[in-house]
């Protein structure tokens, strides 16, 4: 109020000195808080850049070698970086798995790109899920065979999650449909496939793909465990991916069904042309939503002996010269899934501005 | 009266709705019932070539392994469904304290998040979004390596609170010791909170009645307070605490809860505090400003604005989400696995690994996850239901 008095005083200082009054000092309590955090920020930040930066030692050929210097150390992901992102895929092949994640991640992002139309974004899947299989697996191209033992780390934690909201997205839908029918068996079996997958942690999911799903084969058949849990990703997205697309379902009004319907479209027509195409632009933060939570489920598939960045950190620290190292390398590991999934919520969070 | 038939009708059976949505619908039945018993028959042929008999007879062995901690008396000579139970309860124990202290901290970052103080607003965002985009396994690693790696040995104990010691043995606590005379401090409570229930229910009679309002929640919580205060004065305190203090080689007295559970506990409550922080501020700041104008210009005083206008609306639109939080929280729980902690999960893949009985072991697994998601989600709705919108 007294600055409306004073037009007169408005200038560079004051308004900082408005703004620090307006937003850390508004109450005594506020001013309190701000006090207590400048105090907590003062014990706890300049200790920590100190072991992470200026004391930290970013070449050593064991953790040994680092402790002289008492900061983080560094060298253990200098020396490591390649195993934690690919594991146990030959070293000299690893260009492949690089290629791969870059090309999964270019089509996350064609995804997220609006002028593209479904039609196109469907041709693009197809051919990257190709292409990931061709590079990764080798085999033909000249490029040599390279056992799914071996797709390990980031490309591996990639595969699972961006593969598998691909193929799960089709069965979603088709559950989101099938729960809002009015075929009752068809209702029925959409709810109770999506209850029971909702209603089940996902590590007993992966637990049971890797232990009960060999009894269910045809006996002699063998699978790659990788593909036992890749299935094990996509049945258990679908369910929570049909809950996105129903929540998009629902916020369409029923003056588009009923025009759609007296346009004398069939119940195919009316939701390929008219229904989905709405629903599935209003689902998408929560889709978004799901992907961000099945990447970060992959960091559960070490459990079932498939190697992921946290089970090659382990390796890691097994070696004799990097014991402790694990702060390191689970920093290392967080960052990447907070760069990603970061980058996810942001977009989604656009999105809904822009809505 | 029939409705026409097709051929009454004039066109042929399969254009018409009703049999051809039959149909359908016996299509895909028919196709589920295929594929679950060639995967029935199949996993019989597997079952007879490694020699396993399917059934539930091996549940009457004896488990053999040691559970800690056990709310209940356990010995590794008890029987495998025993053992699940104690795996179960500690699965609940967990799950009923992590929502609890969940929600506190949760309440806490949202209202953090919404405060107008620039500073604690920022940090509370970097929290939530630290919390939200990392894997919860990779922060359950980080605190059981914490307790267990990082932390001192019993000698050197941090000493964060008085009479709370962590060291890597876990974290040690006072418990209260109860002398005889506390059974009427607790008889004081319950009468007072019986009398608290009845002063609430008069009070709110009489406001429909008359319209004057009535001092309830002070004079609840006097009711509530003042009677068990005064028998523990009058009765001269009986009631101590059991602190840990430092034996041998570890604590004795007090209660010590082991790494595995306090890394589990920690990683699950500050994980979804999170999510719930979120959902708080979200379910808040969807109160239209309009409401709490409303509200103080037909002179309501602040306080009552929050409690009467905005935190009812609020709770509206946060119970759903609050539900699937409490339902991520208990699953989630499974991750005990992980780091060694015996809940319902980990019990049941230890028999799993030892009697080799996948199909049933982890049926028993399913039914117990799912009617725990089921009556959650169900107890949840009914209280939904309870304070949803009355339309129209």
């Amino acid at each position: 109020m007294a600055d409306i008095a004073h037009p007169a005083a408005i200038g560079p200082v004051p308004q900082v000195y408005r703004w620090l009054r307006a937003n850390l000092f508004g109450t005594p309590f506020s001013a309190l808080l701000t006090i207590l955090v400048c105090y907590a920020l003062i014990r706890i930040v300049p200790p920590f850049i100190d072991w992470a930066l200026i004391n930290a030692t970013w070449t050593a050929p064991n953790e040994q070698a680092c402790a002289a210097r008492g900061g983080a150390c560094w060298a253990f992901i200098t020396n490591w970086y390649r195993f934690i992102l690919f594991g146990r895929y030959p070293y000299a092949e690893q260009w492949r798995p690089t290629v791969v994640v870059l090309l999964l991640i270019a089509l996350l992002l064609a995804s997220c790109e609006r002028r593209l139309s479904g039609r196109t974004l469907a041709l693009l899947w197809v051919m990257g899920v190709v292409a990931v299989l061709v590079l990764m697996g080798g085999g033909i191209l000249g490029l040599a065979p390279v056992d799914t033992d071996l797709w390990n780390g980031l490309p591996l934690a990639l595969i699972l999650a961006v593969g598998g909201l691909a193929l799960s997205f089709p069965l979603g839908v088709a559950l989101a449909l099938g729960r809002r029918s009015h075929l009752r068996g068809i209702r029925g079996f959409s709810v109770a496939y999506i209850e029971f997958f909702r209603g089940l942690p996902f590590i007993t999911v992966l637990f049971m793909a890797a232990h009960m799903v060999p009894l269910f084969l045809p006996p002699g058949m063998t699978t790659a465990l990788l593909w036992r849990i890749e299935v094990a990703f996509i049945l258990f997205l679908a369910a929570y991916l049909a809950e996105a697309v129903r929540g998009g379902l629902q916020a369409i009004p029923r003056g588009q069904y009923e025009a759609a319907s007296a346009l004398g479209l069939g119940y195919w027509r009316q939701m390929r042309l008219v229904i989905l195409p709405q629903a599935l632009r209003i689902a998408i933060p929560p889709l978004v939503g799901t992907f961000i939570g099945a990447f970060k489920d992959t960091a559960l598939v070490s459990f079932v002996g498939l190697f992921d960045l946290l089970q090659n950190v382990a390796v890691g620290t097994n070696d004799p010269g990097w014991r402790s190292s694990y702060v390191e390398g689970y920093a290392f590991v967080a960052t990447i899934y907070f760069a990603v999934c970061y980058a996810m919520s942001r977009y989604s969070r656009s999105l809904e501005a822009r809505q | 009266m029939n409705p026409p038939t097709a051929a009454r009708r004039g066109f042929a059976w399969w254009n018409d709705e009703r049999s051809r949505a039959l149909l359908f619908q016996a299509l895909i039945i028919g196709a589920v019932i295929a594929v679950l018993t060639y995967l029935g028959r199949n996993a019989s042929l597997n079952l007879g070539q490694q020699g396993i008999s399917f059934g539930f007879g091996f549940l009457d062995h004896e488990a053999g392994f040691e559970i800690s901690p056990a709310l209940i008396p356990y010995t590794p000579a008890a029987s495998y469904p025993y053992a699940m139970l104690v795996g179960l309860l500690n699965t609940l124990m967990t799950a009923v304290i992590g929502i609890v202290f969940a929600t506190l901290l949760g309440l806490v970052v949202g209202l953090l998040r919404l405060s107008g103080n620039w500073l604690v607003g920022r940090l509370a965002l970097g929290y939530v979004e630290l919390m939200r985009n990392t894997p919860l396994v990779l922060q359950l690693f980080v605190w059981w390596n914490v307790l267990r790696i990082s932390a001192p040995g019993p000698r050197a104990a941090w000493h964060v609170l008085p009479g709370v010691f962590v060291s890597n043995r876990g974290v040690a606590l006072p418990v209260p010791e109860y002398d005889p005379g506390f059974r009427w401090v607790m008889a004081a409570l319950v009468i007072g909170i019986l009398a608290a229930i009845g002063l609430a229910h008069w009070a709110r009679r009489r406001q429909e009645r008359t319209g004057q309002p009535f001092p309830t929640l002070g004079a609840a919580l006097a009711l509530i307070v003042l009677p068990p205060a005064a028998v523990f004065v009058a009765l001269g305190a009986p009631f101590h605490l059991d602190t840990p203090k430092l034996g041998a080689f570890n604590f004795r007295g007090g209660v010590t809860v082991t790494p595995e559970f306090a890394a589990l506990l920690v990683g699950l409550v500050v994980y979804t505090a999170a999510f719930i922080g979120e959902i708080v501020r979200g379910g808040i700041q969807a109160v239209s400003r309009g409401q709490s104008e409303a509200a103080l210009a037909l002179g309501l005083k602040r306080r009552q604005v929050l409690r009467l206008v905005v935190l009812p609306q609020a709770m509206r639109t946060m119970i759903p989400p609050l539900t699937s939080e409490y339902l991520n929280l208990t699953k989630n729980s499974t991750l005990a696995v992980a780091i060694g902690f015996a809940d319902y999960f980990s019990v049941t893949n230890t028999i799993l690994n030892q009697t080799g009985h996948a199909i049933e072991a982890m049926t028993l697994v399913a039914i117990v996850y799912l009617s725990l998601s089921l009556s959650l989600s169900l107890l949840m709705n009914l209280y939904n239901r309870r304070i949803a919108l009355v339309e129209r």
